[in-house]
């Protein structure tokens, strides 16, 4: 079970004094206290936990987000920010003391700059809305997480966002140039801008994917991509997904890196086509999707590559897209694998590790033991080409004992995908889902200097706290340090 | 003044955590190529690195190789080569701008100064490319961070910091990087005689257009003139410089639709993939200002609309010579004849541009001690700094004072 840290009853007792004070910085509608308007905010995408807010704000300006931070800080009151609410990590779930920091009334796009090849925004438009306001002179943004219709980048900052063409293309922070910030402490930073190189330490690389711990973001430059001429997908079906997986290795030693690559197993594969009928084959255990892009002699070279090392490695299935129409039909399938579990399993719960490519048959093989132990379906799909997994483990919220059970499954997965190499999470982020595996991963040092980075930006711990970190510690103590003094100068050491 | 050569990451700890007690703060040192970068430090003890070498983990398909800091970046780059593979951020070579060539290049150093070349407009700097590592902090604990697969989220991304805190905040001991395919082919487009302005118009077009440009350059008629090259050191005249990669059919199709995009605004010409090569490598190395000597050199980083403003102000203020890289984001610059290496007119002409960074990459040691290095950085920034170094090294005794007094 989830435990988040105490609510502090001083600060409960004070929510109508800490409400007034919000309404002067904050006038009208900005400052919302009734249940009912509340109750919108409980949670964010991983909707199995729930939490009401003791109030939330929707600051318009930065400075208000400033004296908002400033007021939590001096009156030792926690804040949660959220961008648009689709964390699948739990990453916005609110706090019972604590002031939810709402973002969405910064919904601007300030400035479209084409000859530098960016754009100024404000952090609470959505990721597609970047794309939406440049592509009619042929640019996007390039990170396409798959909630992009609806999440913010600004909360694509905090959770370093990726997609299915982020290991041609890069995640969120390889695709920011800048961002103004606001510290706990109410003060205003300003990280990069329109120029390459920064100054100082590379501060925007570690607020990128800080889960919002570390500041609040209330503008970002992002790097905009011309888009590409051409793109066909291929579609190759394996009667292993040890096939597939050397398919997809072979692919890239011979030094192609797709636009997309991504691997679908059997009951993904059922549950997909059973739902939009993409005309996927249903007699393979391994489906892929390649995508290459490019201009059309690039495309079309490489499309020749894949399917000659789709053959020597035993695809009995490969078509590729021979209009728009038809890639968007291969891809359909892919992105609505998801809803399309949703449809045969009444809950779902999707799980997001990253492995070395080199260990997904020794992965699928012990996830379909454990499967079976649980007694929970379990379908996937793979980020083919940079090896993040999504797991998703069918389960019935309303069978008792049914989500703690998904629940365990999910984590030993999560502990298999860190035994094998990899990592607990490849783009959802840790937040409160993956919080307590933390120490599967890191050792008691690791996580201190995480920490310690923390105190760095928000000494009194007040920003998000409950999130990331399984254990919550002071500053002052992190800080202490231990000296030994008089020491033995180290005799069995070379010296010169 | 004392030497530690430690072998293994526990005896860099053990000598960290005695450092730290006595307060006896260390300069890191790997192969000390870019021991002349930042500002000179005031420090007793060296902390050589150099024993900690050798690749671990390499599998070309997995895209991710692992290595002891320390190792040769020229073995790196050798053991990639072997699988048609390379570092895509093209890791620049200042030894001979900097007059170091006897040392070697650690893969170390080159995240640790986040040195990127012509492909940052691309591929990104060392920095996206970081990711994960092992390392003492200034407490002389070992700790990790990151990964070692292409796509992680877990945990803050400390290797952002560590690349380009030049060693104030960790000694890496053991890192992992992103490796990428090497591009098949190569081919410069050469346009002749534009200036600086329309020059980096015109690599704007070309970065805009849908032909996936991978270096964009601009060297006015002085600078090409020393192009070892001699189709751009025979131009007589300014050569802006556009690189396409790729599949040959691919580069074949892109060459010929630039050539189209950019006849218009002047003559053109097309290096083949040697030329290229070695343009490219002039180009990241600054290898047009390593004579003479006696020039201060700086690298700008400023927004690239903005080089050619920058280049003609700082040309009215000071003794200097420019030239462009990044579509015009990155402007070299050699300043000749000024008491502060031209730092005042340098701040001054990337302030009233925008901003961005300015480093003065080659001065003497004096100079380097007087003046400002490193782009200062403004009140709050500073603060966050100094408290983000406190919470790596609080006694500052890595590499204190290299980028900024006090960190």
């Amino acid at each position: 079970m989830l435990t988040m840290p105490p609510a502090d009853p001083m600060v409960l007792s004070r929510r109508e004094e800490i409400i007034a004070a919000l309404r002067q910085i904050v006038p009208g509608e900005g400052v919302i206290t009734t249940e009912a308007e509340r109750r919108a905010y409980e949670s964010d995408g991983l909707t199995a936990y729930r939490q009401l807010p003791m109030i939330v704000v929707l600051p318009s300006t930065t400075e208000q987000v400033s004296q908002i931070l400033r007021y939590c800080q001096t009156n030792n009151v926690k804040v949660v920010p959220r961008g648009a609410g689709t964390s699948l990590s739990g990453g916005a779930l609110p706090l019972e003391d604590g002031v939810l920091l709402g973002l969405g009334k910064f919904n601007r796009i300030l400035e479209i700059d084409l000859p530098n090849r960016c754009a100024v925004v404000q952090p609470g438009v959505t990721n597609l809305g970047i794309t939406n306001a440049v592509q009619h002179v042929g640019f996007y943004y390039a990170p396409d997480p798959s909630s992009q219709i609806a999440c913010s980048i600004g909360g694509n900052i905090a959770e370093n966002s990726g997609g299915v063409h982020c290991l041609k293309y890069g995640l969120t922070t390889n695709n920011v140039l800048g961002i103004e910030m606001v510290l706990m402490n109410g003060e205003i930073v300003r990280l990069g801008g329109k120029a390459m190189d920064a100054p100082g330490y590379d501060l925007l690389g570690v607020m990128t994917g800080s889960e919002g711990l570390l500041g609040v973001v209330t503008e970002v430059t992002v790097r905009l991509l011309r888009k590409t001429p051409t793109a066909r997908a291929i579609l190759l079906g394996f009667p292993s997904s040890e096939q597939g997986g050397k398919c997809v290795a072979d692919i890239i030693a011979s030094g192609i890196i797709p636009g997309g690559m991504e691997m679908m197993d059997r009951p993904a594969i059922h549950a997909a086509e059973a739902f939009v009928h993409a005309g996927y084959p249903l007699d393979v255990e391994a489906l892929l999707i390649v995508e290459l892009d490019g201009c059309a002699p690039e495309v079309d070279h490489l499309i020749a590559v894949v399917e000659r090392i789709a053959g020597e490695n035993g695809a009995v299935t490969s078509r590729v897209s021979r209009n728009e129409a038809e890639r968007e039909l291969f891809w359909a399938g892919r992105k609505a694998a998801f809803p399309a579990v949703g449809r045969i399993s009444p809950d779902y719960y999707c799980m997001d590790g990253t492995i070395p490519r080199r260990a997904l048959p020794t992965v699928l093989a012990r996830m379909r033991e454990l499967s079976e132990s649980y007694g929970l379906g379990v379908a996937n799909v793979f980020h083919a080409g940079d090896g993040n997994l999504h797991p998703l483990i069918m389960y019935d919220a309303n069978k008792p004992g049914e989500l703690e059970r998904t629940e365990a499954f999910g984590a030993d997965i999560l502990r298999l995908c860190v035994e094998v190499g990899g990592v607990l999470t490849g783009e959802h982020g840790v937040g409160v889902e993956k919080r307590d595996l933390m120490d599967t991963m890191f050792n008691e040092i690791d996580l201190a200097q995480q920490q310690r980075l923390k105190c760095a930006f928000d000494p009194g711990g007040l920003l998000n706290p409950g999130k990331v970190f399984p254990q919550l510690h002071r500053c002052a103590e992190l800080g202490r340090v231990h000296v030994h003094r008089g020491q033995m100068r180290f005799p069995d050491l070379p010296r010169f | 003044m004392a030497v530690f050569r430690p072998a293994d990451a526990r005896q860099v700890g053990e000598i960290i955590a005695w450092a730290a007690g006595e307060e006896q703060p260390l300069e890191l040192l790997g192969g000390g190529s870019k021991r002349g970068i930042g500002r000179p430090m005031q420090v007793e003890h060296v902390l050589d690195l150099s024993a900690l070498s050798g690749i671990g983990d390499y599998e070309p398909a997995e895209l991710v190789l692992t290595a002891a800091a320390a190792t040769p970046l020229a073995e790196i780059e050798a053991a990639l080569a072997a699988s048609r593979q390379v570092l895509s951020f093209e890791p620049t070579d200042w030894r001979a701008l900097l007059g170091s060539e006897a040392s070697a290049q650690t893969i170390g150093g080159v995240l640790s100064c986040n040195l990127a070349g012509p492909r940052r407009i691309r591929s990104g700097a060392a920095r996206d490319h970081f990711l994960g590592f092992q390392g003492v902090n200034g407490r002389g604990e070992i700790y990790k961070s990151g990964g070692r697969v292409v796509k992680n989220v877990t945990g803050y991304d400390l290797c952002k910091l560590i690349a380009g805190a030049y060693g104030t905040l960790c000694v890496l001991t053991e890192i992992s990087i992103k490796v990428l395919p090497k591009a098949e082919t190569s081919r410069s487009l050469l346009v002749l005689g534009l200036d600086d302005a329309a020059a980096v118009r015109a690599l704007a077009e070309a970065l805009n257009s849908p032909h996936e440009v991978s270096g964009a350059a601009h060297l006015p008629a002085a600078v090409a003139r020393r192009s070892a090259v001699a189709a751009v050191a025979g131009a007589g005249a300014a050569v802006t410089a556009l690189r396409i990669e790729g599949p040959e059919p691919s580069t074949a199709y892109r060459v010929e639709n630039l050539v189209n995009l950019l006849s218009g605004a002047g003559p053109t010409d097309i290096l083949d993939e040697a030329g290229s090569e070695m343009l490219w490598r002039e180009v990241r190395d600054a290898g047009f200002f390593v004579e003479p000597r006696e020039r201060a050199v700086w690298r700008l980083s400023v927004t690239p609309s903005s080089g050619p403003a920058v280049a003609a102000d700082l040309a009215a203020r000071a003794e200097a010579e420019s030239y462009f890289d990044w579509g015009g984001g990155l402007v070299w610059v050699a300043i000749s004849d000024s008491p502060d290496a031209g730092a005042a007119a340098v701040r001054m002409a990337v302030a009233t541009h925008g901003g961005g960074h300015a480093l003065l990459l080659r001065a003497p040691e004096s100079l380097r001690a007087a003046v400002d290095v490193f782009e200062p950085l403004a009140g709050p920034l500073a603060a966050l700094s100094a408290r983000v170094k406190e919470s790596f090294d609080p006694r500052r005794v890595l590499n204190p004072g290299r980028m900024y007094a006090g960190i």
